[in-house]
């Protein structure tokens, strides 16, 4: 009888200690930045998605950080799958000193897991891409290098179809396509609907009206998806490419790596992207010896005022983390990784210092009249946005709902444009007032 | 001191016992009590919202529905079966390179799932090896967008699943034939039972535990399809199945405490179903004689 009790004591002990492993404690922080004092002197542990460079140019970087500061030593912890993976670790309260902040944490947890760096206001004086991971004007996470967004395209196929300038509006846009389509053998657009992150890219065009409180606006709108509003206009177009049959013929079979050699080569002509794809599309180039110069990028055919607005955001961004037992360091070495390392230049990336040059690929895309405009965070609203998504689970930052887009564009499943995005819209309505209530 | 031990099997079973209730009740237990809160898997404070989960899984009609394309994989799996078992019988009796043959249906079984989703990622992309194949063989006209044509799309990836797991069906079946006693066949060809006889009234009855075994199997197999679809199609072009829509659901759009519930339904599903099953075709001893 004793030893019956004595084992359910086993598990109600084992139960509990499970319970308890899973909560992390969270303290009130006042200050808007955290206590970064102590001496710039020991060993951090700097968490990183970049696998390739970790051997290469991240150890370089750490060598020179070491030689300015005797006495310290930064060790890298490279993660494959650094979204689910270290979202795990933030649960058990283990996770470096430096490290990205994962998109799965949500802005009104950043306190939770992150040292505040400093007030917005402060920061924005010196930085670019404050605000995107700030919560109550407070900055959790610095970028370190920012990206403009924009198509990259095959120059020579577009010139080949007649068309040597951006086209200005979608029905432009449509039209070149159409004479890519009539004039060559290349493939007009490519979705790369399997690997479905490059389909997300359709969210980054908020800047084409050049309203900065579009994003805190955006919560507050029922209906996304009525003509005029930025999801008809960027949905919209995607689904018009699709439905006159300008992208590829079978979308379930594309390949992100395969996609590279293609539009270096002219076989594609044209992918919605970041301005980081560019470099690694001439490397492509490079690689299969076509020429590097054929690949351009170019903005969203959208003009407001007369102009092209492209957004510019900033990459994962870097915090300190809230259980470093070595802020002083961290923080140190955060400052001087974003700043003084030369990374974003390496990167060909936007300098998140305000006074630091752009790349010469972003100069180029300047030069042709494109205004580069950071969209603000919502500040009114932080967090909202966010919490739509999850209840409607239309994944506005991701593919599952474009790709069903592009599958009733081609016919593959029932339904046309209206009655995708009336229903879009029924869905995100029906979340929103369960969100915004 | 011994004698005392001897009585007592607590000793013998703590460590056993220890080990499944920490890794199996426990988690399980965990997962009920997620699917009554609203989490994202992050937050120290998790919100109860009741049996609002579960009605979502029940009203919503995006999330019922894709337990349909298990109907696809469940009509596969019976092709499954039947392949397997043909298989099993012929080999079982003396057949030349035999254990040749054993080798290649049982081969893509040990493959790793991620490898042959990839594998038949190639093989089913336009003017990949299927096409080639079918246009060597003057059948050119038939081929398809095998993925992207979503009427086609399911019946690829059923393909693709029975491609893989007839070899565990096979085994199965083998192994309950070849423990048939050898005389019981003897004594059938001295009485004159072609094979056909053979299979029907030996054979059949003998391994009939391992068939009900497969089918219970086969319909929780169904319901929980997983790699295939999501490693060839990401569940787009409706080939989502209900446990990708789970993993979505959990980890896209980190409403852990949703796909909690999901899971909870589909494990009192496959509870109830093979609940059925067992009363339908009840356990009995198998006799030959």
């Amino acid at each position: 009888m004793i030893k019956r009790r004595s084992f359910a004591g086993i598990g109600v002990a084992v139960a509990l200690a499970l319970v308890a492993g899973c909560t992390a404690g969270a303290g009130d922080e006042t200050a808007a930045s955290g206590d970064f004092s102590g001496e710039v002197e020991g060993a951090i542990t700097v968490l990183t998605n970049r696998t390739d460079l970790v051997n290469t140019k991240l150890s370089e970087y750490a060598r020179r950080f070491e030689a300015e500061h005797p006495g310290t030593e930064v060790t890298f912890e490279a993660v494959t799958n650094y979204e689910r993976d270290v979202t795990t670790q933030l649960g058990s309260g283990d996770y470096g000193d430096v490290l990205l902040i994962p998109n799965t944490v949500a802005v009104d947890q950043l306190s939770q897991f992150f040292a505040p760096l400093g007030s917005v206001d402060e920061l924005k004086a010196t930085y670019r891409f404050v605000d995107e991971k700030a919560y109550d004007g407070k900055v959790y996470g610095l970028s370190p290098g920012g990206v403009a967004n924009g198509f990259v395209i095959n120059k020579r196929i577009w010139a080949q179809a007649g068309i040597t300038a951006p086209p200005t509006t979608p029905e432009a846009f449509l039209a070149g396509l159409e004479a890519i389509a009539g004039k060559t053998d290349a493939v007009p657009y490519y979705t790369n609907y399997k690997d479905g992150w490059p389909l997300s890219m359709w969210n980054n065009q908020r800047a084409i009206f050049a309203d900065p409180r579009i994003t805190d606006a955006f919560p507050t709108d029922a209906n996304p998806w009525q003509p005029g509003k930025i999801q008809y206009i960027t949905d919209g177009l995607l689904f018009d490419i699709v439905r006159a049959g300008l992208s590829e013929k079978d979308p379930l079979t594309t390949n992100w790596e395969g996609a590279k050699p293609m539009i270096a080569t002219g076989k594609v002509a044209t992918m919605l992207l970041g301005s980081w794809a560019v470099p690694q599309m001439r490397d492509a180039a490079t690689a299969v010896k076509a020429d590097p110069g054929d690949i351009a990028f170019w903005p969203f055919p959208f003009q407001t005022g007369g102009r092209f607005h492209a957004r510019i955001e900033g990459d994962y961004k870097a915090a300190v983390s809230r259980t470093s037992k070595n802020k002083a360091t961290a923080r140190a070495w955060l400052d001087w990784f974003v700043t003084e390392s030369g990374f974003a230049a390496d990167q060909q990336a936007i300098p998140p210092a305000l006074d630091q040059p752009l790349p010469a690929t972003l100069q180029a895309f300047t030069a042709t009249g494109v205004e580069l405009l950071e969209v603000p965070e919502a500040t009114t609203n932080a967090g909202k946005e966010d919490e739509i998504i999850k209840e409607s689970e239309i994944d506005l930052k991701g593919n599952i709902y474009r790709q069903k887009l592009v599958d009733i564009a081609r016919g593959a499943a029932e339904g046309d444009k209206d009655s995708y995005f009336a229903e879009l819209n029924k869905r995100w309505g029906a979340a929103r007032s369960r969100v915004m209530q | 001191m011994i004698g005392r031990l001897r009585r007592s099997p607590w000793p013998y079973l703590a460590p056993a016992l220890v080990l499944l209730i920490t890794f199996t009740y426990v988690p399980v237990g965990n997962m009920v009590v997620y699917s009554f809160h609203k989490w994202d898997g992050l937050d120290p404070v998790m919100d109860s919202v009741g049996l609002d989960n579960y009605v979502r899984v029940f009203t919503d009609e995006r999330y019922w529905r894709v337990f349909l394309i298990s109907l696809y994989y469940f009509v596969a799996s019976f092709a499954q079966i039947a392949i397997a078992l043909y298989f099993a019988v012929v080999l079982s009796f003396r057949v030349r390179f035999r254990n040749l043959f054993k080798g290649i249906l049982f081969f893509p079984y040990l493959l790793n799932g991620v490898a042959v989703g990839f594998v038949f990622l190639y093989l089913f992309q336009p003017d990949g090896t299927l096409d080639s194949v079918l246009r060597l063989i003057g059948l050119g006209e038939h081929s398809k967008l095998w993925l992207g044509d979503p009427d086609v799309a399911n019946i690829s990836l059923a393909g693709t699943s029975i491609w893989r797991f007839t070899g565990l069906n096979f085994v199965l079946f083998l192994g309950a034939i070849q423990s048939i006693p050898g005389e019981i066949y003897e004594a059938a060809e001295i009485d004159g039972a072609t094979r056909w006889h053979q299979f029907r009234h030996i054979i059949a009855p003998g391994i009939r535990r391992i068939l009900s075994l497969s089918f219970i199997l086969a319909i929780s197999g169904s319901l929980s399809v997983f790699e295939i679809p999501f490693i060839m199609t990401g569940g787009a072009n409706d080939t989502r199945t209900f446990v990708v829509q789970a993993y979505e659901t959990a980890f896209q759009f980190r409403q852990i405490g949703l796909a909690s519930a999901m899971a909870v339904v589909l494990l009192l599903v496959v509870l109830a179903l093979t609940w059925i099953q067992r009363r339908l075709l009840p356990d009995d001893e198998v006799t030959l004689s």
